[in-house]
């Protein structure tokens, strides 16, 4: 596929891991918040490719891992009710609620349905006027043109039985408050490309200069991680903190214009918790005024929702990146994607489901030495 | 009879259905009860297509002339959703599955059977269809389907057609393949492009649209295992077909039962570019999905190179790859080099990730 | 009766590109026939005004949500393929691959495969 084959190529991935260790000379931590950035690290062993005093905290870039464990809930009543048709991407059908999960719904009668985008959510809508039809909308950045696109068009067209659910969390809140949070071990940020895409990265360099980080706009392929990571322990090495954009041929320093703009209609901002990590200020967005009337918390009041986390689960620690997925007591063992104790085994975007599914289960040294059984094998 | 073959929709004239079934063919209960209307359908659906003489006994088992040696036994449901699929259907699936179990055990598949379970309401055209392919894939593969059943269940079960197909083969003389023999050193080969069914099916599913539609690979290896075999005799510790949880379940499978670890050189594996790009977009890797008509090969180091020269000479082989290696590291464990020059470890797919894939 | 899949497996972040082949208008939104590696779907354009049939778009859950500017692409990649070139002291490559041990974790996903 052109624009991502190139970005893979093993060569130079190489030659770009051995300049980073030949400017790497001391331990840094930095912490990529994009889990589409996590996963490709991990199926990549990127983080294998680095010297070893680099180590990559994965962070809590995974709108479905931090959505609070009350809106789930929130969903799964709302999904069983009568009348309902209620939609959303596909790895929240199995994201652990307090009793139960979508999937389960679903299979004791529940009318959900996977969707690829939300303007199939939006058609299901019109074409079924007599059935309430909800979106689950959970995204970073990233998604929330899309939701924000398809409420628009329903409002166009005057659907009354449209509404979406809102789980919309911002990246530079988070960014914030892991930097203030005590104990913070992360001196530079690879900032998620495609929610740059769309915002720029223009709300940055107030972030870098406050607190003295290198913050570098970065893509998904390994050449583009590698090259991440490179410029931040550059800037790291050199005691720089500024902000760079490593994915230029996406990213602008404005941003997408039309989307801002139409984001700016139908979200304002708003507090909001993450899972495991608790209330951040002005971290999410809601449905405006003007749109008010398809926010599906306030069409379905849900009351007397009883939540509980699971005890066993460190999905906190994990997307605060105090832990690796694989140093959790759980992890293989009662918690697997099959039967998940919590959202970051089971989203696509989750640190516990990245680390289980790329089978981080041997130790690093043992990894290595296992492809040295290949003797010139297999390039015919 | 030939008709049947050639459209796909039998001749009517001669059945003694109800009036409604004339004007839109479809199956009802009494299919299932053995009695008038099932009959009719053995006569003139399954036994003009089928057509052989232990079938046309009609007794309650076929009788078999089978030579001597050992004997192989396998059977597989099928349930894959849609039934007709770019490149084929359940039919032929449900015959070339069975035939390539025993294939792949190192028997010559000889026989097979056919149970149907049918919906309520499934069209006939549709069912005469499928028996057609089954017809087809049959005499392609050599075999004969020599006995058979029909149920039928009410309509809302079923989802159409279920199929299950039984076979027997002899095992070839001198042959010893099994997933607990590979050894370390040997050289794991496979006979062509992975992922091709599986996508054949997401695509359909997912409504997606191609500049060059994914077919399915659905295809009867005895043939090409045959010439391998034929020379490569004792070289060949284990031999399988990566159908549900593909490549990578399959060597697990293997790299578990027979104690021994297995690499893979990811950038090794052919893969069509479809069926690489309809990964991408549904974020699935193209190692977990399935394959109707591939087969992965570990053969002893100083045979490896006949033997894949052997599947390329062979139709079903010509983009047969050598992708790993055994070791006795890290035993029971599938390890991959990575495009990088990193190491993964490929655990058997969790759970059902492509449900109803065959 | 037909089961479709539960899975339809999206990941989020996942933002391919693909190459504008046809645009057109469907009455609500500016629909482009974006072709992804030989897999076409169609796609809502209507946040991208300025791309043309022939550009490239990076797509997210149906929508282009930025142009690749390809000139730039280029460059990346030339600039990719020279850095380290002139580098003499290479690293080797076991280097690159080894890290501080860490103690194993569990050892399958179903920890079948338990002995070392």
């Amino acid at each position: 596929m052109k624009y991502l084959t190139e970005f893979r190529n093993g060569e130079i991935a190489q030659r770009m891991a051995r300049e980073i260790h030949s400017v790497a000379t001391r331990p840094w931590k930095i912490m990529e918040v994009c889990g589409g950035q996590t996963h490709s690290i991990i199926r990549n062993g990127i983080d294998q490719m680095l010297p070893a005093g680099i180590e990559m905290i994965h962070g809590p870039g995974c709108p479905v891992c931090v959505t609070p464990l009350e809106l789930i809930d929130k969903a799964l009543a709302i999904a069983a009710q009568p009348g309902v048709i209620f939609c959303s991407f596909g790895d929240m059908l199995r994201v652990p609620g307090t009793e139960q999960d979508l999937f389960q719904v679903k299979g004791t009668g529940g009318d959900v349905r996977v969707v690829y985008s939300p303007l199939d959510a939006v058609e299901l809508a019109a074409n079924n006027p007599d059935r309430e039809v909800v979106f689950f909308g959970v995204g970073f950045e990233t998604t929330a043109p899309a939701n924000a696109m398809s409420v628009h068009l329903a409002k166009r067209r005057g659907l009354k039985n449209f509404s979406v659910l809102v789980s919309h969390v911002l990246v530079p809140p988070a960014i914030e408050a892991i930097l203030q949070s005590p104990g913070n071990r992360v001196q530079g940020f690879l900032l998620a490309g495609h929610v740059c895409s769309v915002m720029g990265y223009w709300e940055y360099p107030p972030i870098a200069e406050k607190y003295g980080v290198p913050l570098v706009v970065t893509g998904f392929e390994p050449l583009d991680l590698l090259d991440g990571i490179r410029r931040t322990v550059i800037q790291l090495e050199a005691g720089r903190h500024e902000v760079e954009n490593a994915y230029s041929r996406v990213v602008t320093f404005e941003g997408n214009r039309a989307a801002q703009k139409l984001l700016s209609e139908v979200f304002e901002v708003s507090d909001r918790a993450w899972r495991g990590i608790g209330v951040i200020p002005k971290s999410g967005w809601k449905l405006s005024e003007a749109y008010r009337e398809f926010d599906a918390e306030e069409r379905f009041e849900i009351s007397g929702i009883h939540t509980e986390e699971s005890a066993l689960c460190r999905a906190g620690d994990v997307l605060r990146g105090a832990i690796k997925p694989a140093e959790c007591a759980a992890f293989g063992k009662e918690c697997t994607p099959r039967h998940p104790l919590g959202a970051t085994m089971v989203s696509s975007e989750g640190a516990c489901a990245a680390y289980f599914n790329y089978g981080r289960f041997l130790s690093a040294e043992e990894l290595a030495s296992a492809g040295s059984a290949l003797t010139g094998a297999a390039h015919e | 009879m030939s008709e049947l073959l050639k459209t796909g929709v039998p001749d009517f004239s001669n059945w003694s259905c109800p009036l409604p079934l004339v004007g839109y063919p479809t199956i009802v209960m009494g299919h299932g009860g053995g009695g008038k209307l099932g009959n009719e359908l053995v006569e003139h659906l399954f036994l003009p297509s089928f057509r052989n003489p232990a079938l046309e006994n009609l007794g309650d088992a076929a009788l078999l002339d089978v030579q001597a040696g050992k004997i192989a036994m396998s059977t597989d449901s099928f349930v894959v959703q849609p039934l007709f699929f770019p490149g084929g259907n359940i039919g032929e699936l449900a015959v070339n599955g069975t035939v390539n179990d025993l294939a792949v055990s190192g028997a010559v598949p000889r026989f097979l059977s056919a149970s149907f379970i049918l919906e309520e309401g499934f069209p006939l055209a549709q069912l005469a269809a499928i028996v057609g392919s089954m017809a087809k894939a049959a005499t392609t593969a050599g075999v004969k389907i020599v006995t058979g059943d029909t149920k039928v269940v009410e309509h809302g079960h079923g989802d159409g057609c279920y199929i299950n197909t039984a076979g027997i083969g002899v095992v070839r003389e001198g042959i010893q393949v099994g997933p607990h023999r590979a050894q370390a050193g040997d050289v794991v080969l496979v006979s062509g492009t992975i992922g091709d069914h599986g996508m054949a099916i997401m695509s359909v599913r997912e409504g997606l649209e191609f500049e060059s539609q994914i077919r399915s690979d659905c295809a009867a290896l005895n043939g090409m295992i045959g010439d391998v075999l034929n020379v490569a005799r004792g070289a060949v510790h284990a031999m399988r077909d990566p159908t549900r949880g593909g490549l990578a379940s399959t060597l697990n499978e293997i790299a578990q039962s027979s104690r021994v670890g297995v690499v893979i050189d990811e950038a090794s594996l052919p893969v069509r570019t479809e069926v690489q790009s309809a990964c991408e977009l549904l974020g699935l890797d193209p190692v977990y999905v399935a394959n109707e008509g591939k087969a992965v090969f570990f053969v002893a180091e100083e045979a490896a190179d006949t033997v894949l020269a052997l599947l390329r000479a062979h139709p079903l082989g010509r983009e047969a790859a050598r992708i790993g290696q055994v070791t006795a590291q890290h035993k029971g464990m599938l390890v991959a080099r990575t495009a990088m020059g990193s190491n993964r470890v490929i655990p058997t797919q969790i759970g059902e990730q492509l449900p109803r894939i065959c | 009766m037909v089961l479709l899949p539960e899975y339809k497996v999206v990941a989020m972040c996942l933002a391919i590109p693909g190459k504008v082949e046809e645009i057109s208008f469907n009455g609500l939104i500016r629909v482009g026939r974006v072709n992804f590696g030989g897999v076409v779907k169609n796609v809502c354009l209507d946040y991208v005004p300025e791309v043309e049939v022939g550009d490239y778009t990076i797509v997210h859950v149906g929508f282009a949500i930025s142009k690749i500017d390809e000139e730039t692409a280029k460059q990346t990649l030339e600039d990719f393929r020279t850095l380290g070139l002139l580098d003499e002291e290479l690293a080797s490559e076991e280097e690159a691959f080894a890290r501080a041990a860490k103690a194993p974790q569990s050892r399958c996903p179903d920890g079948s495969c338990g002995e070392k």
